[in-house]
């Protein structure tokens, strides 16, 4: 099946850790688009959700790091983090490693990606599910792309592993929807932590709803850690998904900067079917 | 001395109960047994390890999607482990090493003022007042 659903979201931990920290008024419009995210995604009655995440050293550390990985288990543990500090509960996420066989299958065949029958779930991935799957019965495929230990995945690799993506969910016949989760601007767990380049973020948010490749692609990592810090690199998620949705037109639905959160919390999707 | 081992303790541990239950019965002891396993740690970073020194793990490199969960472990505050960062910087210098030390990093108003921006305000922003 066409994949059926593509949209991003923001993951940052304080999102839910330190939501009693936030501007209510703000935090509660944030939450609401979540809501409406999972609305529209639960609309287009997905099969499995692949969600493109670039985790924080919870799998994977520099002994071994892949550019791309793919689960492929038939659930995922989570959070790995504290469930007090994340405010998450301990959950098990169903997967479905029949799907995830597939989707590899393909995938590797125009591009490199490790795949891993263990996963457990950081803030990157649990963030999003407890707003877009909150009772954990949608089978997720977690995707992974370096994002934190350089060398790091080269943008215009994340774009190819986007479209290789996109070959792979049409390929099979279950209605697939994925979702990219990523900061935009920020300084997340350092000194800078709070410090939010909103007009960098709505120029990034721009090329992306134009689903510009040459626009999305024209950054170096030495520019964006200058103008949108080292939390700026998780855009190689969005450009992910940019590609899997081949052309289709974006519309960003929430962009606020929450401080406390780290981020300018984002919700965004492409119309597909336009 | 080496962040790679550093880093890979606090990976090691933030990812395991039974290395954080060890850890909290003898910190030296289970820092001691890494280096013993061929972990090539100096004096320095042992005892920044052990003590917890927040400061001075940020100061060495450390990132701190690592570093934040230390911190949280030792129940350090979110706002008194930004402070402890800070702290360290103004104590030890720039970062030494890693992510961080990409593009020189001196600290919060070096770094305000290489994006053109008021420290002040990014200051106002972690304390969450809006
Ligand atoms: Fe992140």
């Amino acid at each position: 099946m066409p994949l059926v659903f593509a949209g991003v979201c923001s993951h940052a931990p304080g999102i839910t850790g330190r939501a009693d920290q936030a501007d209510p008024v703000v935090r509660d419009g944030f939450y609401a688009a979540f809501e409406q995210m999972r609305h529209d995604l639960e609309t287009t009655k997905p099969d499995a959700v692949v969600i493109v995440a670039a985790e924080h050293f919870a799998n994977f550390f520099m002994n071994n790091m892949p550019s791309f990985a793919i689960g492929m288990a038939d659930f995922y543990d989570g959070p790995i983090e504290d469930p007090d500090w994340l405010a998450i509960d301990k959950f098990r996420a169903p997967g479905s490693r029949d799907i995830s066989t597939r989707l590899i299958a393909e995938v590797m065949e125009t591009a490199d990606v490790s795949y891993c029958e263990e996963w457990k779930f950081d803030h990157g991935i649990a963030v999003p599910l407890h707003f877009l799957t909150p009772n954990f019965d949608l089978p997720v495929i977690p995707v992974n792309i370096n994002c934190q230990g350089p060398p790091l995945t080269p943008l215009a690799r994340a774009w190819n592993f986007g479209e290789a993506l996109r070959r792979a969910c049409d390929a099979v016949p279950e209605r697939i929807a994925i979702v990219g989760t990523g900061g935009i601007s920020h300084w997340p767990a350092t000194p800078d932590s709070g410090k939010i380049n909103e007009a960098w973020d709505r120029d990034f948010l721009d090329r992306w709803c134009r689903n510009d490749r040459d626009d999305l692609l024209d950054y170096t990592d030495e520019s964006v850690y200058a103008d949108a810090g080292q939390g700026g690199f998780e855009i190689r998620t969005f450009l992910t998904v940019a590609a899997a949705a081949q052309g289709a037109i974006g519309t960003v639905h929430f962009c606020e900067p929450i401080p406390i959160f780290a981020v300018s919390c984002t919700i965004a999707t492409y119309d597909l079917a336009g | 001395m080496s962040l790679y081992y550093v880093q890979k303790f606090l990976y090691e541990l933030n990812r395991s109960e039974q290395v954080q239950a060890a850890f909290r019965a003898d910190a030296t002891a289970t820092v001691e047994s890494f280096v013993s396993e061929g972990a090539d740690l100096s004096e320095e970073e042992v005892a920044a390890l052990v003590m917890p020194d927040i400061g001075k793990l940020f100061h060495l490199g450390c990132n701190g999607q690592i570093l934040m969960h230390f911190a949280a472990f030792h129940q350090i505050e979110w706002q008194d482990y930004l402070q402890r960062m800070r702290d360290g910087i103004d104590e030890h210098g720039p970062v030494r090493e890693g992510v961080y030390a990409m593009t020189g990093y001196e600290g919060t108003d070096a770094h305000s003022t290489a994006l053109g921006q008021n420290s002040a305000v990014g200051q106002q922003n972690t304390n969450g007042d809006r």
